[in-house]
């Protein structure tokens, strides 16, 4: 194995560059923290190229005990790393988003190279604690982002964040500290592997589906995130809806799924229903807002309802399709807010009505526009398309109503993204300063062109993507098994022409 | 390498070149890439349709990359290659090609060019996808983006409201579609455990009268999965309930209406269920619905053309009445009498559309027929062509001597219904008849309107823009002299003049198609011993080809019956007693009015989806999020705070710090426990 503790420099290089930023000047701390996020990004493209498809489940481990059975402990499998590879994708990108930001330049930087260390260590830990650490302090740096650098209505965003997350995270500890007495490790895989007893199972599942839903979000615990997106800056946007809303989903495929597959199975009928609600309720939502940013949003909540639904469709379509979606709602997601920062900071304004007929004067920002509206619709040929077609094709395995329902997305998407294009991009030029406005420069071009080459190439050749998670989500599948719920279709055999002629009939009212 | 990879990926290369090139690329470079990738597909593809015409080509797939693969769940990119393939990849390359062309001299003056020819290569592209799709997922690949094509070229002229509504309009309905369609890969995935078309093909007889539980009702399997799959057809071919998008996609430049809105994309969905025959003819319940699905939607669009006065919109809703009539050739269980009308149909619609394109043109981008009017002599190439087209559309021919392109495929379709002797049958067979007189009818209509009679164009506010500007720009004297003499004609000293060389020659082209393709092909699309042209691409049973040819005398002439009361009716209407429709219309003008209105399907689904999903979304927000949701939850939380003490001013401005400090509280209790233990 790979004897260099990688992760840990990982974590390390962002964090040490945070407190660099602390006490330079501001130029300093903008060229530091964007050579910090690109080392580490190189560490990532590093650490995917030595990990080992169909190797160990959990590679480049690492574990030093600190005291008491609490420990340092890493490592990562599959699911992790394709996470870890969106956080380093993205970081760059977000210190590029920031040019805009002139008040407090050092301890801005600091607190997203601070989030980028406990977001890499979240996906990381393998230690209980040493993963509730992350997962909760990861919020800190987040809630400073919004609320030293957010608009007008900063606090009471952050305020919202602050409440909904306490509430999930008090009881999540609780649950974690009743399972590590119970199964005597605070050991990851360990506890992933351990049978809890099914009534302590529901208990726990719920515990920490309350810390789960609240980061996914779910409805009705969403209202949190619309306004902090609105308020936070453009980079803890990007950072907001491509990875810390990726937490919940991590959780549930790290924790709920394999850790309480019974519970799972029969709480999965209250994640159909809430999910169904999300992809319908928030949508039509979206439909009506006059916000840019509230609409990206509220479609962030529809799209994780979907991750939702094809992480309890018990197989491996949907939890492979719910990875997609994470990775490809991370880049797409995250590269409308940079769409909409690149209009608002020309123009301040998040008001849809104040742009419209931008195709004139910046025609290479409404391709790229036009590109991620495209993928987050969903059209085949994108990311978004493989995550939604797997997961909706998992979930119809299981429930043809589940799947109906979220299936509508894919019009309800369409209507509110193209609305939202059309009012943006198409039309005439009606506001004079929106006209004015210049075409991409070359650094928003090198914050969206990656982006853009990535999420065609996660459309066309998704086995890149799905390769290192195969084993890991086979697992997991192979765990989940013994809770499978049967599907509704329950098809019978054929009974082809040569029968007779009656046939059909009379099986279909043998059925009944 | 194969040819059938540069067929494909020529247009894509072309599309990204222009697209990306843009302005800096320039109008000629950009024309020349595309429209050259398009000539050369186009060249590639006529050999591959006449080995197979001859009998001497196999089928066979071309692998190209892999896709997805998700446990059983597995698709890779492929092109697949047989007859089905062949004869859509002469349709799609020959009619985009021609448009390419035509588009030279029709866009000449738009100042986006590259944009144009980028989309339209871009729509090459994804059509061919589909039609060479050896997987359902590949077709869906190739549906989604034909779609977001004409999303695109709908909206080309996007400054104008009406354009980019039409084009959300167009996407949003054939999402609506695409659920079904989507809906159907997934049942499909789960009955057969794969979404190969050729797998699923064998296997699918076998399944007749199997069971599926679906939406909680226990349904017939193979039903089930080809109505859903059907459903998608009905989006994208614009079948009734799921039509209204056609119409307005009009509002695209008209050689789009020709290349997509005609001959290649709405035709998909015909396509689609050719394709899948074998799947549907497992179930008799789906092809129950096709055939009525489709004649409705004959019957249905036809009852509208006759009404209509845009030109461009009467040809729109001929196309959606024709594509009743495939459908309806589909459901008997002939399908290959619906690819053969599908072909012929490409040829004759889109040199309808291509010649209603050059009369706009003439015209100075008037489109609305009451202001034509004895073109014929200005325009007399157009006029010839618009009359080939008009002849193949209304099948004009006689039985066992010559016809035009309809007449073959049309009558074909008409005893394919008769001959398969069901109710569903009987009943296409019948609105396809009465469909056949309206066709007639309103075909002949446009013609006269357009062609025949005096000019009518000096109430056009177009033409009038047209002559202003001309004597803006001319000698006043004249101009004035003009003014005092030259209007009494209604011609309001406008000369319309004949399109340039470059659209013309397409017209010329498919003006051949349109007279000869019947006669030339229908040999081996429909006669008895089809299979050998076919082989086995589709399911088609020789006893109802048989039968076909047995139908009685009357069936046979039945349509050239209707067809001639049709033009006798428009002479009637048009040239002999103009002022008939005006009192027919007051004389029936409740009728008049529900179909003139499109028998107010807008009306409805703005009244039943578009106000409620905008009132619900209202709705949701402000009292559920807002008034619900966060009154009781964040802000009445604070609320309580404030009320049961005074930290809440703590809570507020110190949250942070009681954040980590609960956390840390926490942590501390976490490890002390583990110490104890």
């Amino acid at each position: 194995m790979f004897g260099f503790p990688i992760l840990s420099l990982m974590l390390l290089v962002p964090l040490v560059a945070a407190l660099a930023c602390l006490v330079v000047e501001a130029k300093t701390a903008r060229t530091i923290a964007l050579a910090a996020t690109v080392a580490d990004f190189l560490l990532g493209i590093v650490l995917w190229n030595r990990f080992e498809i169909g190797g160990p489940q959990w590679q480049f481990q690492e574990n030093a005990a600190l005291f008491s059975g609490f420990s340092w402990k890493l490592g990562i499998d599959g699911i992790a790393l394709m996470l870890i590879e969106l956080s380093v994708f993205l970081m760059p990108i977000c210190i590029l988003a920031s040019a805009s930001i002139e008040k407090r330049v050092g301890e801005y930087m600091a607190a997203f190279l601070l989030m980028e260390t406990l977001m890499i260590g979240v996906f990381a830990a393998q230690d209980l604690f040493l993963f509730y650490i992350f997962f909760e302090a990861g919020l800190i740096p987040m809630y400073l982002i919004i609320g030293i650098w957010g608009g007008a209505d900063r606090i009471y965003a952050s305020y919202k964040f602050f409440l909904y997350t306490l509430l999930g995270s008090v009881l999540m500890l609780i649950a974690m500290l009743w399972m590590a007495n119970e199964a005597g490790t605070t050991d990851v895989p360990t506890l992933m592997q351990y049978s809890f007893p099914v009534a302590a199972q529901k208990w726990l599942w719920l515990a920490f589906f309350a810390s789960f839903a609240v980061k996914m979000p779910m409805w009705p615990v969403h209202t949190w995130l619309p306004d902090a997106h609105v308020q936070a800056p453009t980079a803890g946007s990007v950072i907001l809806a491509g990875v810390l809303l990726k937490m919940g989903g991590y959780g549930f495929i790290r924790f709920s799924l394999p850790m309480f597959p019974e519970a799972s199975a029969s709480y999965a009928p209250l994640i159909f229903v809430l999910s169904m609600i999300a992809v319908v309720y928030t949508s039509l939502v979206a439909l009506v807002q006059h916000d840019m940013k509230k609409l990206i949003a509220y479609s962030s909540v529809a799209h994780m309802a979907i991750v939702t639904v094809g992480l309890f469709a018990f197989n491996v379509q949907g939890l492979e399709g719910t990875m997609i979606v994470m990775l490809s709602h991370g880049l797409v997601a995250g590269a409308l807010f940079l769409c909409v920062g690149v209009i608002y900071d020309r123009l301040h304004t998040r008001e849809i009505n104040r742009y419209g007929g931008l195709a004139i004067n910046m025609p290479k920002y409404a391709l790229f526009f036009l590109l991620f509206t495209m993928a987050s619709i969903g059209l085949p040929g994108t990311s978004g398309f493989v995550g939604e077609f797997l997961s909706l094709a998992g979930i119809y395995q299981i429930s043809s109503w589940v799947a109906l329902v979220s299936t509508t997305g894919i019009i309800l998407g369409a209507a509110y993204m193209l609305y939202l294009y059309r009012r943006v991009v198409y039309g005439e030029q009606k506001n004079a300063d929106a006209a004015a406005m210049p075409d991409l420069s070359a650094r928003e071009l090198l914050m969206v062109v990656p982006i853009a080459a990535v999420v065609l190439w996660m459309g066309v050749y998704p086995e890149s993507f799905l390769a290192p998670m195969r084993s890991d989500i086979a697992a997991l599948d192979a765990r989940l098994a013994q809770a499978k719920p049967a599907g509704d279709a329950k098809v019978t055999a054929g009974k082809p022409k040569a029968t007779g002629e009656h046939s059909e009939h009379a099986v279909q009212e043998g059925a009944h | 390498m194969d040819p059938i990879l540069f067929i494909v990926f020529l247009p894509l290369l072309a599309a990204a070149i222009a697209g990306l090139g843009n302005r800096a690329l320039g109008n000629v470079a950009a024309k020349t890439v595309t429209t050259g990738a398009l000539l050369a597909a186009c060249a590639l593809s006529w050999p591959i349709f006449i080995s197979f015409l001859g009998g001497h080509a196999e089928a066979h797939v071309v692998p190209v990359l892999h896709w997805v693969q998700s446990g059983s769940l597995t698709f890779d990119w492929a092109l697949r290659v047989d007859t089905m393939t062949a004869v859509m990849l002469v349709v799609v390359t020959s009619v985009s090609a021609l448009v390419h062309l035509y588009s030279w001299g029709y866009m000449s003056e738009d100042p986006d060019q590259p944009r144009f020819f980028a989309y339209l290569s871009l729509f090459t592209f994804a059509m061919l996808m589909l039609v060479t799709a050896d997987n359902l997922v590949q077709m869906f690949f190739g549906w989604e983006g034909v779609g977001l094509a004409s999303y695109l070229l709908i909206g080309f002229w996007f400054r104008k409201p009406s354009a980019s509504a039409a084009a959300i309009k167009a996407f949003v309905v054939n999402r609506v579609g695409d659920l079904g369609f989507m809906l159907g890969i997934f049942g499909t995935f789960l009955v057969f455990n794969t979404v190969s078309i050729p797998e699923i093909l064998v296997r699918a007889p076998a399944m007749a009268g199997s069971t599926i539980g679906f939406l909680g009702y226990r349904l017939d399997t193979m039903t089930v999965l080809c109505c859903l799959l059907f459903v998608g057809a009905m989006g994208k071919s614009a079948q009734l309930g799921l039509h209204t998008w056609l119409p307005d996609a009009m509002e695209g430049p008209t050689p789009v209406s020709a290349l997509i809105h005609a001959a290649t994309m709405v035709t998909a969905g015909v396509f689609m269920v050719c394709r899948l025959s074998p799947m549907f003819q497992a179930s008799e319940t789906a092809m129950h619905v096709v055939t009525y699905v489709g004649a409705a939607t004959c019957f249905f669009a036809a009852t509208i053309g006759t009404t209509q006065w845009d030109i461009k919109r009467v040809i729109a809703y001929s196309t959606c009445s024709q594509l009743g009539y495939m459908f309806v050739a589909a459901g008997v269980g002939a399908p290959g009498a619906a690819m053969f009308h599908l072909f012929t149909h490409a040829f004759f619609k889109a040199l309808l559309f291509l010649g209603a394109g050059s009369v706009i043109h003439a015209m100075h981008h008037e489109q609305d027929m009451r202001y034509y009017g004895g073109l014929r002599k200005q325009i007399p190439l157009t006029y010839w062509a618009m009359m080939a087209g008009t002849l193949a559309i209304t099948g004009v021919g006689i039985v066992d001597v010559f016809g035009f392109a309809g007449f073959y495929s049309k009558d074909s379709i008409l005893e394919a219904a008769y001959a398969s002797a069901s109710d569903s049958g009987r009943f296409g067979f019948f609105a396809g008849i009465t469909a056949a007189l309206l066709t007639s009818f309103y075909s002949w209509r446009l013609v006269f309107l357009t062609f025949f009679g005096k000019p009518r164009w000096s109430q056009s506010e177009h033409i009038q823009h047209a002559v202003h500007d001309d004597h803006g720009h001319g000698d006043h004297a004249q101009a004035h002299d003009d003014h005092g003499h030259a209007h009494d004609d209604g011609t309001a000293g406008y000369h319309p003049h004949e399109s340039p060389l470059n659209m013309l020659l397409p017209l010329g082209v498919l003006s051949l198609g349109a007279v000869f393709a019947g006669y030339v092909f229908s040999h081996s699309f429909i006669s008895e011993g089809t299979g050998e042209f076919w082989k086995g691409s589709i399911a088609f049973s020789e006893e109802l080809i048989h039968h076909m040819h047995g139908v009685p005398e009357w069936v046979k002439w039945a349509p050239f019956g209707v067809m001639l009361t049709g033009f006798l009716t428009a002479i009637y209407a048009y040239i002999v007693n103009p002022s008939f429709p005006a009192k027919l219309v007051a004389q029936i003008g409740v009728i008049h009015r529900f179909v003139y209105n499109k028998w107010y399907f807008d009306e409805l689904y703005d009244f039943l989806f578009v106000r409620p999903a905008f009132w619900l979304g209202d709705k949701f927000w402000k009292l559920g999020d807002i008034g619900l949701i966060d009154r009781f939850g964040p802000n009445g939380a604070a609320w309580a705070v404030v009320r049961g003490s005074r930290v809440a001013q703590k809570l507020q401005s110190g949250y942070l710090y009681s954040y980590a400090l609960v956390m840390l509280l926490g942590l501390t209790a976490a490890i002390t426990w583990v110490m104890v233990h």
